[in-house]
């Protein structure tokens, strides 16, 4: 095999921080979404407060918890995603 | 026959058919017909991708199954379709560049492809068409007796007639398009699926006389309708938290949407995909299922969960509109019946075929045998869903979990472990497979998580286990991979 090692490494390792990155992002999914629905939700029903007619605990942990992870995702991949070539022809062009 | 909501899905039906038979021209006028007709030539870009992957994956339970259970169970049951957003990000981000890149080394066309250049074993690619003709072939089937339903409710047709106009569509097109076709159209219907929740949710909440209206009617009919551990407080957090694994995290061991994060051109393709994706998948999720618990009130006493979205729809919709809002779960049925079918028959095809019983086959032989061999599958399926077994109802009830179990950590790791090897992935598979069917049967929901939890962990710890202990000769191991 006469593949270069040197640059696949380093789109490797690019790849490998991306992934990263999305298990860090599901983590803070899960906990926002976890944290409003049990944290509020296991109030009384009585009890409930009401944001735009939806309980408080589905308001945060269903629409904001969605919004927030919209505006995450695309600012990770804004800011963090780098562009690489897939073809090994493009690589060796470089 | 009720006109004013069929002619709507007809013109849908029309617009699919089209692009069917323009992707065909290109498809033959293509260099390779094998990448060509399984993979769309890896020309994907970022649009495409997301609709692709949201249509696939956004399947009948998305459009009929969830909302009917939303409306029995309440906002409990949204919280946990919400575990779905994950989808939108996590499989293109963590299968990602690496797996782009790994599969152009490897010249791969079908998650198999992959697997087969990984571990350069026989066993391994055996199990792995093994499972995914047994799961998909059983989803499939069960798609399609969800869209002959649907047709049968909506047009007054026997279920016999229904489903033979539903699976002719599907399969002149499937066969006539491959994959190209596959993707082109799972953009339209992935925006059909779109605006049709966007219109029957305002629709919906209109009836209901506003959103604070509907919620203190349903808290009046049974507070836990708005509280998150459902209508009769059976949905326990942990049970609800392990839907991230099944229909979260874990899709990324589903052959059909790995396929799809082989297929697009560039990684600008793959960045506004994450983007795009996670809009549209929380979106309809959050919608469809907000719209099962809103009906409610709106529509009081239906006992079958399936009939609440056609039953709604025709209520709160002008025909016109609900013929297009109903498009919605067709366009969901399927795109999911197409992506399946070709990935059956790529199994079949491809990994089995040209793998071993003629590898040197020319491409007008690889042709007929495609052509062949999809719309072989069909009419079998057809014939099962005519009248099916109770085997196949069974089989799909844990096809999603099932495959999960047997691909997610050859995949996963097979990318991102340099010193996983053969043995394990084989073991893993085996193990996955085996007890997901053993915790089904004896001990479901174990630990008071669903299913899929335990047999994920236990394929991880066999592949780790053996992958250390059973080292392969150096010459096994592959180059590039390792970091």
């Amino acid at each position: 095999m006469k593949k270069t090692e040197a640059p696949l490494d380093k789109r490797f390792k690019i790849a490998h921080r991306e992934a990263l990155i999305g298990v860090i992002l599901v983590i803070i999914n899960f906990i926002w979404w976890y944290g409003f629905s049990y944290g509020l939700g296991s109030a009384k029903v009585e009890d409930y407060q009401y944001i735009w007619g939806l309980p408080a605990w589905f308001f945060y942990s269903c629409i904001v918890g969605t919004l927030l992870m919209i505006v995450l995702v695309s600012l990770t991949v804004k800011f963090f995603f780098k562009d690489v070539p897939f073809e090994i022809e493009e690589e060796e062009k470089l | 026959m009720n006109w004013g909501v069929i002619t709507p899905l007809l013109i849908f039906l029309f617009i699919i058919f089209a692009i069917g038979f323009w992707s065909n021209k290109l498809v033959l006028k293509s260099n390779s017909f094998l990448e060509g007709y399984f993979l769309g030539e890896r020309s994907m870009g970022g649009f495409l991708l997301a609709m692709t992957m949201v249509a696939t994956y956004g399947s009948a339970s998305s459009f009929i199954g969830g909302p009917g259970v939303a409306y029995t169970r309440g906002l409990g049951w949204v919280l946990l379709s919400m575990t779905q957003l994950a989808t939108g990000y996590f499989t293109l981000m963590v299968l990602g560049k690496k797996f782009a890149i790994v599969s152009r080394q490897y010249k791969a066309v079908t998650l198999i492809d992959f697997l087969k250049e990984r571990y350069q074993s026989k066993t391994v690619v055996l199990l792995s068409a093994a499972s995914i003709i047994l799961f998909l072939f059983s989803s499939m089937i069960a798609q399609w007796i969800g869209g002959a339903r649907l047709v049968e409710s909506l047009t007054g047709l026997s279920y016999s007639t229904a489903l033979f106009i539903f699976a002719f569509s599907v399969l002149v097109f499937v066969i006539v398009g491959g994959f190209r076709a596959v993707a082109l159209t799972d953009t339209v219907q992935g925006v059909v699926m779109f605006l049709g929740t966007l219109i029957l949710l305002i629709a919906t909440i209109k009836a209901g006389g506003g959103v604070s209206n509907i919620i203190s009617d349903l808290a009046a009919e049974n507070p836990n309708l708005i509280s998150p551990f459902g209508a009769d407080g059976s949905l326990t957090p942990s049970y609800v938290s392990s839907y991230w694994i099944l229909v979260g995290i874990g899709v990324v061991g589903l052959p059909q949407i790995a396929v799809r994060a082989m297929s697009y051109k560039n990684s600008k393709a793959m960045h506004s995909a994450i983007v795009i994706g996670t809009i549209v998948v929380g979106f309809i999720m959050l919608g469809m299922h907000l719209i099962g618990v809103f009906a409610r009130p709106v529509l009081p006493g239906i006992k079958i969960g399936d009939t609440v979205m056609p039953l709604l729809s025709m209520k709160v919709l002008p025909p016109f509109l609900a013929g297009i809002v109903l498009a919605a779960p067709m366009a969901a049925i399927m795109s999911t019946v197409n992506a399946l079918l070709i990935l059956v028959s790529s199994a079949l095809v491809k990994d089995v075929y040209l793998n071993y019983i003629k590898p040197k086959a020319n491409d007008g032989h690889i042709k007929k045998v495609s052509f062949s061999v999809t719309a072989i599958i069909g009419i079998i399926v057809i014939l099962f869903a005519w009248s099916p077994p109770d085997l196949i109802v069974w089989l799909n009830l844990f096809s999603f979990g099932g495959l999960e179990s047997v691909f997610i950590w050859p995949v996963i790791m097979g990318l991102y472990w340099g010193k996983g090897n053969k043995y394990g992935a084989i073991a893993s598979m085996i193990i996955g497979m085996g007890s997901y069917i053993l915790f089904d049967r004896f001990y479901p929901n174990a630990f008071g998580f669903h299913t899929v939890v335990m047999p994920i962990i236990l394929s991880l710890v066999g592949f780790v286990a053996i992958s250390l202990v059973m080292k392969p000769k150096v010459s096994d191991m592959q180059v590039g991979l390792e970091k």
